[in-house]
């Protein structure tokens, strides 16, 4: 029994599901994005398994550029996220509704 | 062999990481969980020969930011009984039927590539080392390698106008 890109695929779709859990389950802001960064992994993970699938290196460069951009997703997220706890005290989404008419 | 043993029990502890992020109560336990998922994310690259992603997955994801995360938990602090509510029991099967018909709607997609064939990896000989991946980035992605740059560039200065602006509202609200 060899490892095929197949069960790279599967583990990818099964890890971004539970971010897509993550993020409609749990009420705190931190772990929210946190599930965010497990859905970015897997997606990175399908990349990666993809481009040696193929024999193609663009998919790792694919790879590379996700990292960043969830860097930089990262420090704006958690800025928002402290800037809104300075002012609420809490890290709950759910009581977050100002723009509420 | 070798390989398939290292699969399985890499994609278990990655699948353990991942549910631990999910259930945890405490935010600590979900930063931790998600860092076993992301070493044994790093591994299953190593696996399929992707060294550079690799190393920097550890560097970045593990080193930078699952630091900021714990940092911000640290800061916003975690023992705060009732500040982390959970959902109701209706929604929590209702996020599970979705989450699990999600996996099966993609698991489906992705059947006509695992029915037809892929018996193995079609080009083993792909190594992703430095070099390689230096070679293409920095060849056929220069332009985009440096809108990356102009992009961090951006989001560090709006962290920086973030925190900034935030001081002088408050400082407003005090006099």
């Amino acid at each position: 029994m060899t490892v095929t890109v197949t069960w790279y695929l599967l583990l990818g779709a099964a890890l971004f599901s539970m971010g897509v859990a993550g993020v409609m389950i749990r009420r705190n802001a931190l772990i929210m994005f946190m599930s965010i960064e497990l859905m970015l992994n897997s997606v990175n993970l399908t990349f990666v398994a993809i481009s040696k699938d193929l024999g193609l290196i663009e998919g790792q460069v694919a790879a590379l550029f996700v990292m960043v951009i969830a860097a930089a997703e990262v420090t704006i997220g958690l800025a928002i996220i402290v800037a809104i706890f300075r002012k609420k005290a809490s890290a709950n989404v759910d009581e977050l509704a100002e723009l509420k008419g | 062999m070798g390989e398939t043993i290292t699969f399985i029990i890499f994609a278990a502890v990655a699948i353990a990481g991942a549910a631990t992020m999910l259930m945890a109560r405490n935010p600590v336990y979900s930063a931790v969980g998600l860092l076993s998922t992301m070493f044994a994310i790093a591994i299953l690259y190593i696996l399929l020969d992707a060294h550079l992603v690799a190393v920097v997955q550890v560097i970045i994801y593990a080193g930078a930011v699952m630091t900021l995360f714990l940092f911000v938990i640290m800061l916003i602090g975690v023992d705060r009984p009732g500040a982390y509510g959970e959902r109701p029991l209706s929604q929590r099967i209702m996020t599970g039927v979705v989450a699990v018909g999600f996996f099966a709607a993609l698991a489906l997609a992705g059947r006509q590539a695992w029915v037809t064939g892929s018996s193995a990896f079609g080009a083993p000989d792909l190594n992703g080392t430095i070099e390689t991946v230096a070679d293409e980035l920095f060849g056929t992605w220069t332009i985009v390698f440096l809108a990356t740059v102009i992009l961090l560039t951006i989001a560090a200065l709006g962290t920086i106008a973030l925190a900034y602006f935030d001081q002088d509202a408050e400082e407003e609200g005090a006099s």
